[in-house]
């Protein structure tokens, strides 16, 4: 993998001016546990100003089942884990025009990958078999999506215009980082806000 | 000592002959990156961040372990270099398990500090993820191999300036080990005299305080400058 | 000892060879003795004794005669008459040699090799003149082969001024790889002021392959003695410190031997051959770490520190072993001292290109019919060390490219076969002349695959100091593994190339900064093999598995994440 994340200053395409005059904005939320969007939404009063700019057209808050064609951005939240992971990355990557790693999770692979140091197999065995009661499995059945032997983080799966770092970032840093985008600007950040952790 | 002249950044300054050029470069006030050194330990040269150009070499030179000499035309911040320097971080971040949002050491660590401050957003490299071990037999100190970037700082310290030599290196290339004694459990050496200075000089959240959870570790290496000064002066020289 | 006395040993051991009618060399150097040429030479002694032969026949066990691929080797040798090598000897064959050769002048023309074999006529032997000729544990046939004599011109008839000057003016060249000016190393550890000095022998050797040291210290120990004692005299030293790897034990202890048997005779330790000259000899055994051939990481280890580089400069003739200037040259390098002393810098530099002086050893490995140990003139072809000395490649394979340099040089491809082997050529091509360690690979070996194992090698012997090689060369493992497992994109191959960059450029020491050159060389001359291995998923040569495929390419509609192969793996395992 090592998908070469490309500086988001030359790179990032601006969002281009969508037909209602607003931005097409998805959040998505993989492997992790939902803190970034907690962070996301304690922008409070700004998520009026963001709102004004953008339309919400895929996020785990919204409950769309199909990942929407022609999005601006998309905030990915989590590592990649599993094959749905895979999948709906690559689905993203090819329909956003702009995909930014949303969280810590997502940039490093973080808490989520802290379960690389043990094989697949028994993680499965350890959590569902060993712990209390019985869980589907995923091999024999179609209910769990195989895990992956390790966790990534989302840009050695898909090219990645912009990382937020934090975990989860704080209000600052998401909302350095999304009204950049939607002003078309790069994402820049401070040293400080740079900060990992 | 003879004064040098030399150029810094397109700049004409002057230092003192027989300085190494990172403290010239630190008395300008130039921000130079650096892991390994220690100012009151004795530099190696190890982590590499603090290289800079040369004119007239295509080798790049580790400030720290570079004298300052006369006519000397040196770059600290050039393109390849800020971009090495990002690098080399991406590759310490990548070598062991450094999940800094579950980490003591969190928002105090130097190793994070560099990274943001170079520039550094995400790893291109594989993580490495090694099984490494922790080592929490002493009574007041905890060793985390998971966070030691090997920079040497403890094993420095504590020859050099407590002189009881608990630390040094085994193995070798990315399978060293910092270790204490005879590669025994650090509550087991005998030579510890329990001081903590290699908690303090220690960069990342590879030694800790017993006891202390994520993000509360904070290290003060002020105690070096203040012993090493007293004992320059011969301010305990009770004899 | 002094220069009459050393004069009349060379005379009585010339007289007593002589009085043998026939004496048999048997080779007892490492790769011989691991084919069986105890058993070889004892087989040839009971057969003399049997036939009653002891007093007229003597059986020799020698260093290295070459050919190694073909051993045991065995030389035949008579007065008034050629020498006669053997391949290939059985204890059967020493029978017979004994039964025929040596009773009836009957060679054994099966094993024979030709005289005019290429592998001997294009050959240049200055540094293993002696090697396969005399028996190393023995002083005296050194001393009858000129052994010594260099020492006591030295001392007797030069200044160290002159002894500098003279190594100076015959263009020796340093053979541990870097290729520094000798005589001006030397003449800079003459100049540094100090109250003691020391002088140190490289004997690491720890590129995979390379046995150029190894055979000169178990061939002729003496010659390395001699080499360092008169360096001790040129630069102003009493001490010297042997430095051998530990995977040498036979060396390390002919050495030793020779050290006090020259000790004894008053050619080493005080006083040598009656002057106010002194010196001694030590020897250190290392722990088999590639590093600790980098000169500041030997000097660790020899002061009993974990071997690891330190910056230079300050460079070992200024500060080296305990603070004090020190001499650090490789073995080869002092090997090809005392002739130089004796047959005149002009006779030096009259072998070899303009700016490569003399001859130089190689070890001949890899897909080539006689692999062995050869020494020829600075600037002979490759295609000559190939097809001529190697015998060329067998079963009809092509010539793909050869590696020069181990794992700090880099790969020849074939339409440089012609290049003059001398060390701005090689550097031309973007490898290095190196210790001596020459590898040939026919069209069957994979280019990525060969950088791949170079690669590993550096990265488990990084010493762990600095960062870039540390971490540098195991991303650069696992990227190339990629490559040769079918599990690369493009933007891997990206990535190994930045890295090869950082490593090179950032590493302390040697070995961080030509890790990466074998994947940079492999990469100039071979790219659109790598590509092929990412494109086209292929491995051209059909040397890689190529069992697995990118994560990118990862099939998401199975529920069952597949351990075998056939599916992806991250490659982070
Ligand atoms: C990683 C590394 C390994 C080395 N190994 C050897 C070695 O095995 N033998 C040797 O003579 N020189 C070796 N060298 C070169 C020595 O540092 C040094 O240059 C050499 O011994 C000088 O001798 P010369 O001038 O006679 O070549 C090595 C250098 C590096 C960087
Ligand atoms: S040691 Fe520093 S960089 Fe490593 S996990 Fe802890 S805070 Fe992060
Ligand atoms: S434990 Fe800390 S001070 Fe010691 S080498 Fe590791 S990172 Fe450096
Ligand atoms: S380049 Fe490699 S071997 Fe040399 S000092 Fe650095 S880590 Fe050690």
């Amino acid at each position: 993998m090592a998908r070469k994340q490309t500086n988001p200053r030359e790179d990032a395409a601006p969002a281009a001016p969508p037909s209602n005059g607003k931005i097409r904005l998805a959040t998505v939320w993989m492997g992790g546990c939902s803190g970034c969007h907690m962070s996301f939404l304690d922008l409070d009063e700004k998520l009026l100003d963001l709102f004004a700019q953008a339309d919400l057209v895929y996020s785990p808050i919204a409950d769309l089942k199909e990942f929407p064609e022609n999005v601006d951005v998309t905030l990915v939240e989590g590592a990649i884990a599993n094959v749905d992971h895979v999948k709906l990355a690559k689905e993203i990557r090819e329909r956003s025009k702009i995909v930014v790693s949303f969280g810590d999770c997502a940039v490093t692979g973080n808490v989520t990958s802290l379960r690389n140091r043990l094989q697949v197999d028994d993680l499965l065995t350890k959590v569902y078999h060993e712990g209390p009661g019985s869980v589907p499995h995923g091999d024999d059945d179609d209910i769990m999506p195989a895990l992956l032997p390790r966790v990534i983080p989302l840009h050695q799966l898909i090219k990645v215009d912009a990382f937020i770092p934090g975990c989860p970032p704080d209000t600052d840093r998401i909302w350095t980082a999304v009204s950049a985008l939607l002003a078309g600007q790069p994402v820049e950040f401070e040293p400080e806000m740079r900060l990992f952790g | 000592m003879p004064v040098v002249t030399l150029t810094v950044n397109d700049e004409l300054v002057s230092g003192q002959s027989g300085q190494s050029l990172l403290s010239l470069l630190k008395e300008l006030g130039i921000e130079m990156p650096t892991l390994c050194h220690l100012e009151g330990l004795s530099d190696r040269g190890g982590c590499r961040l603090c290289m800079v150009e040369l004119q007239g070499s295509k080798r790049l030179f580790a400030a720290c372990v570079t004298p300052v000499q006369e006519g000397m035309v040196v770059y600290t911040h050039t393109e390849r270099l800020n971009n090495y320097r990002r690098m080399i971080l991406e590759l310490l971040f990548a070598e062991r398990n450094h999940v800094c949002a579950v980490c003591v050491q969190n928002g105090h660590c130097e190793l994070q500090t560099q990274a943001a401050k170079n520039g550094m957003d995400s790893v291109r490299y594989d993580y490495l993820v090694p099984d490494l071990p922790m080592d929490a037999s002493h009574e007041r100190y905890v060793l985390d191999h998971n966070r030691c970037i090997l920079c040497t700082r403890c094993v420095r310290v504590c020859d050099e300036i407590e002189g009881a030599h608990v630390w040094d290196l085994m193995g070798r290339g990315v399978n060293s080990r910092v270790i204490a004694g005879l590669n025994q459990p650090w509550g087991d050496s005998d030579s510890c005299t329990k001081c903590g200075k290699c908690v303090q000089v220690c960069p990342t959240g590879a030694l800790t305080l017993r006891g202390s959870t994520v993000a509360e570790m904070e290290k003060q290496h002020d105690f070096l400058k203040w012993i090493l000064t007293g004992r320059e002066k011969k301010q305990w020289d009770y004899s | 000892m002094n220069r009459v006395e050393l004069q009349n040993m060379a005379q009585a051991e010339t007289e007593r060879q002589n009085a043998f009618r026939c004496r048999l060399l048997c080779c007892a150097s490492t790769p011989c003795l691991s084919s069986g040429s105890t058993a070889v030479s004892e087989a040839m002694k009971q057969a003399l004794t049997d036939g009653n032969l002891d007093a007229e026949v003597e059986v020799v066990a020698t260093g290295c005669m070459g050919p190694c691929s073909r051993g045991p080797l065995v030389t035949v040798k008579m007065p008034g008459q050629e020498d006669v090598v053997y391949e290939k000897v059985t204890p059967e064959v020493a029978k017979e040699i004994v039964a025929k050769h040596v009773t009836q002048s009957k060679p054994v023309s099966e094993n024979v090799l030709p005289a005019d074999m290429p592998f001997f006529v294009k050959q240049k032997k200055v540094v293993l003149a002696n090697s396969g000729q005399i028996d190393p544990e023995r002083l005296e046939d050194y001393v009858a082969r000129g052994g010594y004599a260099a020492l006591a011109h030295a001392l007797r008839e030069m200044t160290p001024e002159e002894v500098c000057a003279t190594l100076t003016k015959s263009g020796l060249r340093g053979r541990g790889g870097a290729g520094y000016p000798t005589g001006i190393k030397w003449d800079l550890v003459r100049k540094s002021e100090g109250d003691k000095k020391y002088v140190v022998a490289n004997g690491d050797e720890g590129d995979p392959g390379a046995y150029m040291d190894r055979t000169m210290m178990e061939s002729d120990p003496h010659r390395l003695l001699e080499g360092m004692a008169i360096a001790g005299y040129a630069v102003g030293a009493d001490q010297g410190y042997l430095y051998v790897r530990g995977e040498y034990p036979i060396a390390a202890q002919r050495l030793q031997r020779a050290i006090r048997a020259a000790e004894r005779r008053g050619l080493l330790g005080s006083r040598v051959l009656e002057s106010n000259f002194n010196f001694r000899i030590d020897v250190r055994i290392g722990a088999g770490a590639f590093v600790c051939g980098e000169e500041t990481a030997l000097m660790a280890s020899i002061m009993g520190r974990r071997g690891q580089p330190v910056p230079r400069p300050p460079y070992p003739s200024e500060r080296g072993l305990w603070g004090k200037p020190t001499l650090i040259n490789n073995v080869e390098t002092y090997g090809s001292i005392a002739p130089i002393i004796l047959n005149g810098p002009e006779w030096f530099s009259g072998i070899g290109t303009e700016k490569s002086k003399g001859t130089k050893i190689f070890a001949l490995a890899g897909n080539i019919d006689t692999t062995g140990l050869i020494e020829v003139p600075m600037g002979i072809t490759l295609r000559e060390i190939v097809y001529d000395i190697a015998n060329g490649i067998p079963d009809g394979y092509a010539f793909k490219a050869a590696q020069t340099g181990g794992p700090s040089g880099g790969c020849i491809p074939s339409q440089f076969l012609d290049t003059p082997v001398d060390y701005e050529s090689l550097g031309a091509l973007g490898s290095i002349m190196g210790s001596g360690g020459l590898v040939v690979m026919d069209e069957r070996s994979c280019m990525a695959d060969v950088a791949k194992y170079f690669i590993e090698f550096c990265m488990d012997e990084s010493c762990g100091k600095c960062v870039p090689c540390r971490v540098g060369t195991v991303q650069m493992h696992r990227l190339l593994e990629r490559i040769t497992d079918g599990s690369a994109t493009f933007e891997d191959l990206e990535t190994l190339e930045e890295l090869c960059v950082l490593v090179r450029d950032t590493s302390l020491c040697g070995l961080g900064q030509n890790a990466p050159n074998p994947v940079i060389s492999t990469l100039r001359y071979f790219r659109e093999e790598y590509e092929a291995h990412i494109k086209e998923r292929r491995c051209p040569a059909g040397a890689c598995e190529m069992n697995r495929i990118p994560v990118q390419e990862l099939n998401t509609n199975s529920r069952v994440y597949s351990q075998n192969g056939a599916q992806a793996e991250p490659a982070q395992a």
